[in-house]
Order: C-alpha cells, then sequence, then structure tokens
C-alpha cells in the first residue's frame, strides 16, 4: 500500500512546511541524532515522565519513547483543522445536552434510541438534570489522522477523560533543549499557554452560587493509576490541589477537602477518574477512588464536574459514525472534518459485508480503548480472523469496521537511521461558558514498530512533538523551490524569506 | 494545604534523615569493630546497631548470627527489612511522587535521581561482604539526605509545606540522637570508667562520629573526649544541630509559624514547648544523677508523642 508521507512526496521532492527539518537531519550526522534520542530519554527519566502499563508487573513505570524529529502542521492546515474541531466539539455538547434533556434528536430518528438506552455509558441518573452553563464536555482530545495532503479525518472522539496533554507540553520543553536551532528557525505556534486556558476553562465553569474565586481541585485515582504523571504535572500547572478520593467528604450536598486547616470547600472538579469509580454510592460500590456523596452533591448543583458525568455516549465508537449526523442536526452546517468510513455491524447489510472482508478490515470495539480488543485484519492471522468473526455473529452491535487506513507518516528517528512510521494526531479542545479554547497543537503518537498502524502507548507507540509553523515564514532555497505546495497560505514574497534569526520582527499575515 | 500532603512531606523527610542516620551507623560501628580488643570479649557492636536502630527484631525474625555482613545487609540493603537504607529512599520517594506538587524541580530531582541510582546497587548475595560497595552505598545514602535537604532548604518557599517537611526531619534526628545515646548509655556512664582504658575512648569517638560531631566536640570543649561531655553535646548543647536541644528549638520555631500561619496554636506547640523547656532548664550532671538511660527512654517517648500529635492536629485531620 502507498501511504502519502508527510515530509516527501513519491517524487523525491519535499513539502514546503518539512524544508528545513529535511536540512536538519541531512545536516546531522546519524551519531548526533543518536545522542540526541539518549538525551531525551535521561531528560525524560529525570523529569520522572512515566507511565504505567497495566498487566506489566516488570515496567512499572516506563517512559514513553520520544521521537526527536518534530511533525509539521502548516497554519494554514491547522486553521482548517481548527475550525472542524471546534464545531464537532460544540455539536457533542449540544447533543449531550439534548440526550439528558428533551431528547429531540430522538424524536427526530437520527439516532437509534437503543444506541442510547442500551449504552453503558449512559447516565439514567443525570436525566432531566441541568449541569452548570449547560456545558458536558469541557476537556476533549479528539484523534485526528490524515491519508493525503490536504485532508483530515476524526478517527475516534475522547470526551471522558483524555490523557496525553503533559506529553505535548513536555515534548516541547524536551525539543527546545535537544534542537535549539531547528526550534529558532521555526516560528512555532507555542502551547505552554494550555494550563492557563484550562484554568480559564474551569474557572468559567463554577457553580454559579459560587461568589468568590472558585476552589478547583484535579481528581486523581492515584499514584498507581497509568497517567498519574500527567495528573501531578497538570495539577502543579494549574496551581490547584492534587486530591484523591480519600482527601475529600461531602457534608449537606457540599464537597470539602481535608486541609491541615480543617475542611475546605470544593467548587470544581477536573476529574481524572471514570464516572464509574467516582462515587461508591451512586455508582460501583466497590470503588475505594471515588468520593461517597460527590453524584450527590453534583446533582444538588453544589460542584462543577470535568468533564460532567454520563460524556461516555459521546464518544462511544458507535454514536462515532452518527457525529457527522449529529452536527447536521445541531448546527445546520456541513462537517467540516470528515469520519473515517464506518461500518455498522449492527446494521444487518454491513455486518455481512464486514464478515466478508475481515481481513482487508480493522474490527473495534465499540467501548474498547487503548487499542485493546480489535482486529487488524492485514496483519491477522487465519485463525485470529476466524475467532474473530463469531465474536461478531455472536455480537454484531458491539463492533464497528473501518477500512485498513492508509494512514500517513512522518520520518522517525532510529539507531539504524531515519524511517517512516505512521502517525496520528490528537488535539485538546476546551469549551467553558466564555468559549472554545485551542491551543494550536496536540500530541503527536507515532507507531515506531516498523510497518504498525495501532500507536497506542500501551502498545508500542510513541510521541513526538507537534509543530504548528507559520506559512509565510518557510523559507524557500532555490533548489527546493521545484517541490509543490499543498494548500493555501504559502508565502506570496519569496524574498522576504525568514533567516531565522531570534531578533528579527517581522509582520505576520 | 491538603492534610495528605503535609502527611507525605513530613514522612518524606523523615525517611531521608534516617536514610542518612542508618549510614552513618554503620560506618561507625564498622570502625568499631576493627579497634582490637580483649580476647574472650564478646563482640556485641553490630547487636548495638540494631538496636540503635530499631530492627532488632526484625532482625531477628531473618537472621541468627549479627555478624558485620548480615546486619550490613539488613540495615543497608535489605528489602525485608521496612526501615533499610534502600526501602528508606524508595518510601521517600513514594512519597516524593505522590506530592510532587508540593515539592521543587530540585527536590523532586535529588529524591528521583537517588531512586534512580538505587537501581544500580545490588547489595544481595556478596555485595554486603564487599566493604568498597558497601562504603559506595553509605556515600551515596549520606549525598542523597545532604542533596536533598540541601535543595529543600534552598529553593522551598517558607510556607506550610517547608515547616511540615522540617517538622519531619527535626522529629526524626531527634528520636535518632536519643536512640544512639540510649544504646551506649553504658559506655558513657560514670561507673564502667573503671573498665577505662582505650576501647572506651573508641566507643565514644565513634558515637560522636556517628552523628558526625567528631570535631565539634573538639572546637566545644577543647580537651579529649569524657563521657559526660559526650551526653552534654549531644542532648544540652544548642549550636550542636542533631543535638535534643537543638531539635526542638527548631520544631518549636516551625510549629510556631505553621501556629502563627493558621492562627491557631494547638497542643502540638504546647507539646514541643514543654520538652523544649525540659531540655533548656536541664544539666547533664542532673540527667546523670537521675539516670541517663530513664531519661532517654522518657525524651524518645514524648518525642514519638509529639508526632501523634501532630498526625491528630494536623495531617488526619
Amino acid at each position: 500500500m502507498q501511504y502519502f508521507d508527510e515530509m516527501t512526496l513519491p517524487d523525491g521532492s519535499i513539502r514546503d512546511v518539512y524544508q528545513r527539518v529535511a536540512q536538519w537531519l541531512s545536516n546531522s550526522p546519524a551519531e548526533l541524532l543518536e545522542s540526541r534520542r539518549s538525551q531525551a530519554e535521561l531528560l525524560f527519566r529525570r523529569i520522572g515522565i512515566t507511565f504505567a502499563v497495566y498487566g506489566d508487573k516488570d515496567a512499572a513505570e516506563r517512559l514513553i519513547p520520544f521521537d526527536i524529529i518534530p511533525r509539521m502542521i502548516s497554519r494554514a492546515e491547522w486553521t482548517k483543522l481548527e475550525a472542524g474541531l471546534i464545531q464537532r466539539v460544540k455539536a457533542l455538547n449540544m447533543f449531550l445536552a439534548d440526550i439528558y434533556g428533551d431528547r429531540e434528536i430522538l424524536a427526530a430518528g437520527k439516532v437509534p434510541a437503543d444506541l442510547i438506552y442500551r449504552n453503558a455509558y449512559f447516565r439514567p441518573e443525570m436525566s432531566g438534570r441541568r449541569v452548570p452553563h449547560h456545558i458536558y464536555v469541557h476537556i476533549a482530545g479528539i484523534d485526528i489522522v490524515r491519508v493525503d495532503g490536504d485532508k483530515f479525518y476524526v478517527l475516534e472522539d475522547n470526551a471522558r477523560t483524555p490523557s496525553g496533554v503533559s506529553y505535548m507540553l513536555e515534548n516541547r520543553e524536551v525539543m527546545i533543549r535537544l534542537a535549539p536551532d531547528l526550534f529558532a528557525d521555526h516560528r512555532v505556534a507555542p502551547v505552554e499557554n494550555y494550563p492557563d486556558a484550562l484554568l480559564a476553562t474551569l474557572r468559567s465553569v463554577a457553580p454559579r452560587n459560587i461568589n468568590s474565586e472558585p476552589t478547583i481541585a484535579l481528581l486523581t485515582p492515584g499514584q498507581f493509576n497509568s497517567a498519574y504523571y500527567e495528573h501531578s504535572f497538570l495539577a502543579d500547572k494549574l496551581g490547584v490541589e492534587l486530591v484523591e478520593g480519600r482527601d475529600l467528604l461531602v457534608r449537606d450536598d457540599t464537597v470539602y477537602m481535608r486541609t491541615t486547616e480543617g475542611p475546605r470547600r470544593v467548587d470544581v472538579i477536573y476529574r481524572r477518574i471514570d464516572d464509574d469509580f467516582l462515587d461508591p454510592l451512586a455508582f460501583r460500590p466497590d470503588s475505594v477512588l471515588g468520593v461517597p456523596g460527590l453524584v450527590s452533591a453534583y446533582l444538588a448543583g453544589n460542584i462543577t464536574l470535568a468533564n460532567a458525568v454520563g460524556t461516555g455516549i459521546a464518544d462511544d465508537k458507535a454514536i462515532y459514525t452518527y457525529v457527522p449526523d449529529i452536527i447536521e442536526f445541531y448546527l445546520g452546517e456541513k462537517p467540516l472534518l470528515q469520519n473515517v468510513p464506518t461500518w455498522r455491524c449492527r446494521e444487518a447489510d454491513s455486518l455481512a459485508y464486514v464478515q466478508e472482508h475481515l481481513s482487508e478490515l480493522v474490527v473495534k470495539e465499540v467501548n474498547g480503548s487503548g487499542g485493546y480488543g480489535m482486529l487488524v485484519g492485514p496483519h491477522a492471522t487465519s485463525e485470529q480472523i476466524s475467532l474473530f468473526s463469531k465474536k461478531l455473529t455472536a455480537d454484531p452491535e458491539n463492533f464497528i469496521a473501518q477500512p485498513t487506513l492508509a494512514l500517513s507518516t512522518c520520518p522517525a528517528s532510529f539507531s539504524h537511521g531515519v524511517a517512516p512510521r505512521h502517525v496520528d494526531l490528537r488535539p485538546f479542545i476546551l469549551s467553558g461558558s466564555d468559549g472554545v479554547r485551542v491551543v494550536p497543537g496536540g500530541l503527536t503518537r507515532v507507531a515506531l514498530k516498523e510497518g504498525s498502524l495501532v500507536v497506542n502507548s500501551s502498545q508500542g507507540g510513541g510521541t513526538k512533538d507537534t509543530w504548528i509553523v507559520e506559512d509565510n515564514l518557510i523559507e524557500m532555497s532555490p533548489e527546493q523551490s521545484q517541490s509543490r505546495s499543498f494548500g493555501a497560505g504559502q508565502s506570496q514574497s519569496q524574498e522576504q524569506a525568514f533567516v531565522g534569526s531570534h531578533g528579527q520582527s517581522q509582520s505576520q499575515g | 494545604m491538603l492534610a495528605r500532603t503535609a502527611d507525605n512531606l513530613y514522612w518524606l523527610s523523615r525517611y531521608v534523615e534516617r536514610a542518612d542516620f542508618l549510614a552513618r551507623i554503620i560506618e561507625a560501628t564498622q570502625r568499631l569493630a576493627a579497634v582490637p580488643r580483649a580476647s574472650g570479649k564478646d563482640e556485641t557492636e553490630w547487636e548495638s546497631a540494631l538496636i540503635a536502630s530499631g530492627a532488632e527484631e526484625a532482625f531477628h525474625a531473618n537472621y541468627d548470627v549479627a555478624d558485620e555482613p548480615n546486619v550490613v545487609r539488613f540495615l543497608a540493603f535489605s528489602e525485608d527489612n521496612p526501615s533499610s537504607i534502600r526501602n528508606c529512599i524508595e518510601y521517600a520517594r513514594t512519597n516524593a511522587r505522590a506530592v510532587r506538587t508540593a515539592l521543587t524541580a530540585e527536590m523532586w530531582d535529588a529524591i528521583n535521581s537517588a531512586w534512580l541510582d538505587l537501581q544500580g546497587f545490588n547489595g544481595q548475595g556478596d555485595a554486603a561482604h564487599d566493604r568498597e560497595e558497601t562504603s559506595r552505598f553509605l556515600e551515596f545514602a549520606k549525598a542523597t539526605s545532604l542533596v536533598f535537604d540541601g535543595s529543600a532548604y534552598r529553593t522551598m518557599l517558607r510556607n506550610d509545606a517547608y515547616w511540615f517537611s522540617r517538622v519531619g526531619l527535626y522529629i526524626e534526628r531527634a528520636d535518632n540522637t536519643a536512640r544512639i545515646l540510649d544504646v551506649k548509655y553504658h559506655v558513657l556512664l560514670p561507673d564502667t570508667e573503671s573498665i577505662g582504658g582505650s576501647l572506651d575512648y573508641y566507643q565514644w569517638t565513634a558515637l560522636l562520629r556517628s552523628v558526625s560531631a567528631l570535631t565539634a566536640y573538639r572546637w566545644i570543649y577543647r580537651e579529649s573526649v569524657q563521657p559526660w561531655l559526650v551526653a552534654d553535646l549531644l542532648i544540652l548543647k544548642q549550636e550542636m544541630p542533631r543535638s535534643l536541644l537543638a531539635c526542638y528549638d527548631a520544631l518549636v520555631r516551625f510549629l510556631d509559624e505553621i501556629g502563627q500561619a493558621y492562627g491557631q496554636q494547638g497542643p502540638g506547640q504546647r507539646h514541643a514547648r514543654t520538652v523544649m523547656r525540659r531540655l533548656e532548664h536541664a544539666s547533664i550532671k542532673d540527667i546523670f544523677q537521675s539516670g541517663l538511660h530513664e531519661f532517654l527512654t522518657e525524651f524518645v517517648e514524648d518525642n514519638r508523642q509529639l508526632g501523634d500529635i501532630l498526625a491528630q492536629q494536623y495531617l488526619l485531620t
């Protein structure tokens, strides 16, 4: 299969946005790249950016491999992408408000009602409740893939507790240290304001009955959770307390945290703990991670939970297939970002097609995550396929299927040299009562195993820094100018070439 | 601040301080065991080291003979001893990780780097027989405490987070000083003077060395090492940073800071001040008269109580 490479086109020319990266790579001897790679590992290890892999006892704290070649996206490409992301998240929020409210979309027959009512993530206790400011998904992570030079596809919506933003921020810090020249040669849109944007978002959604500055806390399952590093990192950057369930108590439907000066009221909780574990009184009674009474306080309107309870129905893989309809229904707009074509196995025709083409398709569990429980047809043995086929027949509603995407590749650095690897992108979209905020960039995940299409960190994926660069600053040197340009926004005036000095002030379009 | 955060900071400091103390105890015992002695006399140094570190019960559950390889392995490297140096660093790092947001980058780096380096020391099997490896490890443990303590001192905001971590450090240090004195109290008592000779002299200097106070002793007293002056230095000398008085001076100060910041003094502050006053008004002569061992036993109990009171007052809210 021919893959679109984001740096090098089939004719060997370099896409504009990668010109300087290509130069940098050809000027950096292999040993230099290698030494930067080990420096990067050392930095991450010392900072303690680790994650835990469930079921892997020996590697309780592992590093996500970091690839030092940045993933480049031009400002023009980003602008289009950003508009699509904002549109999508707006629609998802309206969808959730509707589902837990009047359910017009079900009445209109746009989404099958049983997909909601029989969904494990649907929370009946939220029905008829108003969440503060009608916002459900305050923090969304939308997984984006490319297959060619001009379109972005949404692979997956993450509307519960998307993770990875700490890597977006730390990758940038490490890149600036490891490749200062390359960084200075580009005007890279900063991502470091993400914590400020997140804090502003969380403040904006405090319950309305709060008069003073709201007290915010970040709720973590604890230090044995795989994303604990990210939780502590974010709490630190936000300047809010990192709390565990046992640090919180509920009295008279009001939430307090236990401090050295006695109980202190909490108004907004950025929770990084699943619905199921939030409150043993409301959900799983065996949860020791949660806070008894939290949901009751929530329903009483005394605390904001970000994200809201019950958002899982919006990032369900079965609902995913309806998101384009959802966007049209609530916004009356055409979706700016396309879905990956998807077969719903719940529909008989689709199921028949999927069964016949299992060796070509990627089949996913509707509620699966982390790359588990999926079949990648072209890479599967005939036994795996026949086993999966039986699972499909037994429970077709639990599956969707997608074509094996020709995911784009980016150059990645290995000890044996530079080689293309498949990537995706997770930008983070923040929704507050005062608007939507998107920090330019996101987490690029890269499948480091040759030929692999699975980018999840639990399955050998790594990360890259993602650079959104100003189009008009991409210098064109004479021997490169024959390369074709993609998308709009190419610098009009080539004399105005950016020469990469820090102090140069230049008007940007 | 979160009660759990204060609790983690408090224990983090205690574990780091304890690692340093254990390293010093082992070093001092090694020197002491190397002193020639009258034949037929039992070698009890390693047993004393176990008692001073409060690990004798756990040790004898695992080993029969309290000789150097066994005790070093147990106190320094063992994963079975909850208070081994290895486990102290391990627990310190666990506590640090739980309160990363309350630590400065330097503090985290100090404890996390130590934890990473820890994996490089094996200490099982024959390594405990290897004095060079042991000596490297003890140096590493002492350096870890220095770097961590220094980072805290230099980089932390002077607020409750800093005060709670200092309180942990001084409660641990006071406990350590009192314990090591208590283990060696028999060699400090006047009635053992008759045994006299060089052995006792080495015991006293080893004791001073174990709390890195040998040079300090010479500067303060300007005379050869005398048992009652060793006790005076480690109990009542304000200028000696490991003395019980100095520890309580610091405890009273930091607890006062907490009390003022929170606008409320409590039982913890009162208890610390009571212990402090008793130390201020004591003389080494009275202490010896009424019994050094009894005095130290009472002190260790008072000190433990302060920990309990503070837990009730602040940490378990």
